[in-house]
């Protein structure tokens, strides 16, 4: 079981937190400290990409949710990107699709946070 | 001659966060029996992983999850136990949660067709999940 955690600056004051592998009670809280960093930094701008990410479960929605949440305090958003069926299935079911921007490409999620 | 897919699989895992990926692998091994197609195996191992999950997140100190796979013709069925006497329902508990904390359990019965759970003082909880084949 695995997770890589990739963190770049983008434009405009946006970071990606690039992730692949399988996020669940076990890896969800290094995804976790990743995303806290950040915002610790004061970067609230951030696109979280799902693309290489193979399984989520509830405990990575909840660290996706909690970032939302603390990003959003200061004015800031979350966009993901997210192209497996199976996770976009996962975000339907929750109505999490309501809450988060989900795009295709990193340049369309980067463009919607602007 | 009994039917090659109908079977019964126990599984004893440690109740910790690194041990939950055994649990998906093997359900999915135990699935691939059965005619389930990619998304109903994909199913099956988010809700075994979210049962666990469920079990280690409201439990305090070292135990084991049990969990028993019974296959049919066209049916899986997972038993997934917390052993520890005297464990509450947690499993009901987490129904009722609203927000991130009742989400794994709201996932477990979005996905299954079949889902009941038991609390005995002396046996533990039990949640038991069924899916059928084609449904």
């Amino acid at each position: 079981m695995d997770i890589k955690v990739n963190v770049r600056e983008s434009s405009d004051d946006a970071y990606v937190v690039e992730l692949g592998g399988e996020i669940d009670v076990y890896t969800s809280p290094k995804v976790k400290d990743a995303i806290t960093e950040l915002i610790d930094q004061g970067h609230y701008n951030l696109v979280i990409n799902l693309e290489k990410v193979r399984y989520i479960d509830s405990t990575g929605l909840g660290v996706l949710i909690g970032g939302l949440k603390r990003v959003r305090e200061h004015g800031g958003s979350v966009n993901l990107v997210c192209t497996n069926p199976q996770i976009k299935k996962i975000f339907d079911i929750t109505g999490l699709v309501k809450i988060f921007g989900i795009f295709d490409d990193e340049v369309g999620a980067q463009k919607a946070l602007a | 001659m009994v039917d090659s897919r109908i079977g019964r699989v126990e599984l004893r895992i440690p109740n910790r966060p690194e041990w939950v990926a055994v649990a998906r692998l093997t359900i999915s091994a135990v699935a691939n029996r059965l005619p389930f197609s990619v998304e109903d195996i994909e199913d099956l191992k988010l809700a075994i992983a979210e049962a666990c999950t469920t079990v280690i997140q409201a439990g305090e100190g070292e135990g084991t999850i049990d969990i028993v796979c019974e296959t049919d013709l066209n049916e899986l069925r997972i038993h997934v136990r917390d052993t520890r006497p005297g464990s509450a329902d947690v499993f009901q508990e987490r129904s009722e949660a609203s927000g991130i904390e009742g989400l794994g359990v709201f996932l477990i019965q979005a996905l299954m067709d079949e889902v009941r759970h038991t609390a005995d003082p002396r046996a533990g909880t039990e949640l038991v999940m069924i899916k059928r084949v084609g449904s």
